[in-house]
């Protein structure tokens, strides 16, 4: 299946959020974070200079701190492409497209999102040299179990790595598996949070 | 969101006059003031919880959905706070929202009469007490309430009570689903039929049709189920006024304690303030409605206002909540939608004393939805589908809500061993079953096994007889009667004692049949305003 920028859209709209207000954009968000050392322009297929902001032994920045947006999307495409099935196409338009619009509004969001990144590339560094958005899918997913990630509970005030399962493991999953071609994953036409009418509940399975 | 705000410029002083003091803003409270409103009485409402604007339920839903978070509504913590000392746990905080709009917030919408049998348990089958009406007291009242909520149903219940109207709206199809349990009940004689209930068929009173976020219980994004909140808007409309976030702390009544005088409530400044009135009705649910009486004692009311009988916060029942759930070897297409589409009442009606009433729902989300298993499994990529995979698809169930009896020792009173944000003591819910409940629930769950074993299910889950779920429905705790020395309301919903005090609750039953008890709460609030209006 291929997932779209629609999708994206319908993703944010269901969670209260217009799409109008949603664009496939890199927000530039705090580009001028010194401790980041990035220009903070980030590239499409998610490659970066080490923009990660880290600091401290858990790996966090911290709270309230400066924000590197392109950082946080491309560490959430790579991210996708770890956490989603292979069979879902279309991961980093998508992915892109839905946390723009997510943490554009929301301040409090936004910086949750990016204290979990600055911990995953303080791991990531740690193992593989190399902040997370610059790790091949397989050492993504090494890393994901090496931190133990599939048994972490998510908790948005819980510890750096319960913030990584909250803010970007199941953000994530969230978007893909309230959308109808999540739901797709396993053939249901409309699944909850999914605004999809009255037509599915009573057809039954799909071919 | 705003129930997490401490402080803002709303002004909660009180009015300067006001025909009536109505405390609380679920459907009771919220269809009463409405009511009174509309007949031009200056009505004020006081309501222990947040004001929840429609733009925020969204994000509301996303709460309920995602590990991690707290309740969708926000509900525990010392505001909160209750003891469970009954034979069965009692989870309060899960059965109730404080808010505007009330517990309606989250329910799940199902609105069937009680039948004319409930009314006469007494006269019937020497079991407990008559109500001192009978269904065809209530019967145009339950007309009344259907329009007023908006319920979507068909006349294709052959056991239904008789009525006199049709239902403003088409029921919902069936499911999926429901096909195949329909067909297993075709082989057991067992005839199924349509659920009424307050959603949205078609678009209905200025709100939209059902749009299928699935989230029903305990959060519709859409509008489409019937909340409270629509009566509160429609009344605020109409002059009344709404302080939000303001606990009513105690009634308190003049020198001779016949008529209540002011609601003392607090507000977040911690300031505490009096609301006086002419009439007051109390519509605060069948837990805080006999904790508010018990808390307003005073030198002439010295075990509780209203409480002469010493009924107040006795006979609490609750309906027992029977899941039967498994699985069949093909696909079920769970959780497309959040609400049932087929019941069965054919076993509500009985001959002999027990077993009693209840009735068989069939389930449209049985078993975990793909975004549960896929936040709270730990899998990803790849296993992500096969979680997906094995957590969901061949899932069917059953639910059944069984009649138990009133018993004085099953009750609410106050726990002076801890007290709430206020300081004042917590409900203890002392929830009994007895016999007859169990009794009952035998058969319904023998009902709900051999449906399932019909349809070629393997069961995986079947709720314990002898530990029955909460059904979310507390009833009986201000029982209404003819003798003011065993029961706490009239027919009028007046209180005995006190002339000026009314009682909006399904608090008020004398018994609680098996069926969901908010049409008759919504029928028992429209008769209560009748006789408020007749007296201001």
């Amino acid at each position: 299946m291929r997932l779209t920028r629609r999708d994206a859209v319908a993703a944010l709209a269901a969670i209260g959020i217009g799409g109008g207000a949603v664009a496939y954009t890199q927000l530039d968000g705090s580009n001028d974070d010194s401790e980041s050392g990035g220009d903070g322009s980030g590239t499409a297929d998610g490659s970066s200079d080490g923009t990660d902001g880290a600091s401290g032994t858990d790996g966090t920045n911290g709270t309230g701190g400066p924000v590197d947006s392109s950082a946080l999307l491309a560490t959430s495409a790579a991210l996708a492409d770890v956490v989603y099935p292979s069979e879902v196409e279309g991961r980093e338009e998508f992915v892109r497209t839905y946390v723009s619009g997510r943490i554009e509004s929301d301040d409090a969001r936004r910086e949750g999102m990016a204290d979990a990144v600055a911990t995953l590339d303080t791991r990531a560094r740690e193992s593989y040299d190399a902040p997370f958005r610059d790790l091949s899918a397989e050492n993504g997913d090494a890393l994901l179990r090496e931190l133990g990630m599939g048994t972490v509970e998510p908790d948005p005030g819980g510890s750096a790595l319960e913030r990584v399962r909250f803010y970007l493991v199941n953000e994530l999953l969230y978007a893909l598996l309230t959308s109808p071609k999540g739901g797709e994953l396993v053939s249901i036409e409309n699944p909850p949070g999914h605004p999809g009418g009255l037509d599915a509940y009573q057809q039954g399975p799909q071919a | 969101m705003s129930d997490t705000v401490q402080t803002d410029d709303t002004d909660r002083t009180p009015s300067d006059r006001a025909d009536v003091c109505v405390v609380g803003s679920g459907p009771a409270g919220a269809i009463v003031a409405d009511s009174l409103a509309d007949a031009g009485h200056d009505v004020v409402i006081l309501e222990a919880g947040p004001r929840v604007p429609l733009e925020e339920r969204l994000a509301r839903m996303e709460r309920h959905q995602r590990p991690g978070y707290d309740s969708a509504w926000g509900m525990g913590g010392d505001r909160d706070a209750y003891a469970s000392t009954g034979d069965v746990d009692y989870p309060l905080n899960n059965t109730r929202v404080k808010g505007v709009g009330g517990t309606t917030l989250h329910w799940i919408g199902y609105t069937p009469r009680l039948h004319p049998k409930d009314f006469e348990m007494e006269r019937r089958y020497g079991l407990a007490r008559d109500w001192p009406l009978s269904y065809e007291d209530v019967r145009p009242y339950y007309a009344d309430a259907e329009t007023e909520l908006g319920v979507a149903g068909a006349d294709d219940n052959p056991f239904a009570p008789p009525r006199e109207t049709e239902f403003p709206m088409d029921a919902f199809p069936p499911s999926y689903s429901d096909s195949i349990l329909g067909a297993a009940c075709e082989e057991l004689d067992i005839t199924p039929h349509s659920v009424p209930q307050a959603r949205n068929s078609e678009a209905y009173d200025g709100r939209s049709q059902c749009v299928g976020y699935g989230t029903c219980h305990p959060v519709c994004p859409s509008g489409a189920k019937y909340d409270a909140s629509v009566h509160v808007r429609r009344a605020e409309e109409n002059g009344t006024r709404v302080i939000d976030r303001a606990p009513v702390q105690r009634l308190e009544h003049g020198a001779d304690g016949e008529r209540v005088e002011a609601a003392v409530y607090a507000t977040p400044d911690g300031e505490e303030h009096r609301q006086e009135a002419r009439q007051f009705v109390v519509a605060c649910g069948a837990i805080e409605t006999p904790r508010l009486l018990l808390l307003s004692r005073s030198e002439q009311h010295p075990d509780g206002l209203a409480n002469s009988s010493g009924a107040v916060g006795r006979y609490l029942m609750d309906h027992l909540l029977y899941i039967v759930s498994g699985q069949l070897m093909e696909s079920t297409d769970q959780h497309q939608v959040g609400f049932s589409t087929s019941v069965t009442h054919q076993f509500y009606d009985h001959e002999e004393p027990t077993p009693g009433s209840f009735f068989v729902g069939f389930l449209n989300y049985a078993g975990p939805s793909p975004v549960e298993v896929g936040l709270e499994d730990g899998r990803w990529g790849d296993e992500l589908s096969t979680a997906l995979g094995q957590a969901y698809g061949g899932h069917i169930g059953t639910e059944a809500l069984v009649e138990q009896l009133p018993r004085a020792d099953s009750r609410v009173t106050l726990d002076d061993s801890q007290t709430d944000d206020h300081g004042n003591p917590v409900p203890d819910v002392h929830w009994t079953v007895g016999d007859h409940g169990l009794a009952t629930a035998e058969r319904a769950v023998e009902v709900q096994r051999d449906i399932m074993a019909e349809a070629g299910a393997r069961v995986g889950y079947a709720t314990p007889v002898d530990r029955p779920l909460s059904g979310s429905h507390p009833m009986g705790t201000t029982r209404m009667g003819t003798d003011p020395a065993e029961s706490v309301v009239d027919t009028r919903l007046r209180t005995h004692d006190v002339a000026n005090l009314s009682i909006a609750s399904s608090s008020v039953f004398p018994t609680g049949g098996a069926m969901n008890p908010t049409l008759t709460i919504a029928a028992l609030s429209l008769k209560a305003a009748e006789h408020i209006d007749a007296d201001l």
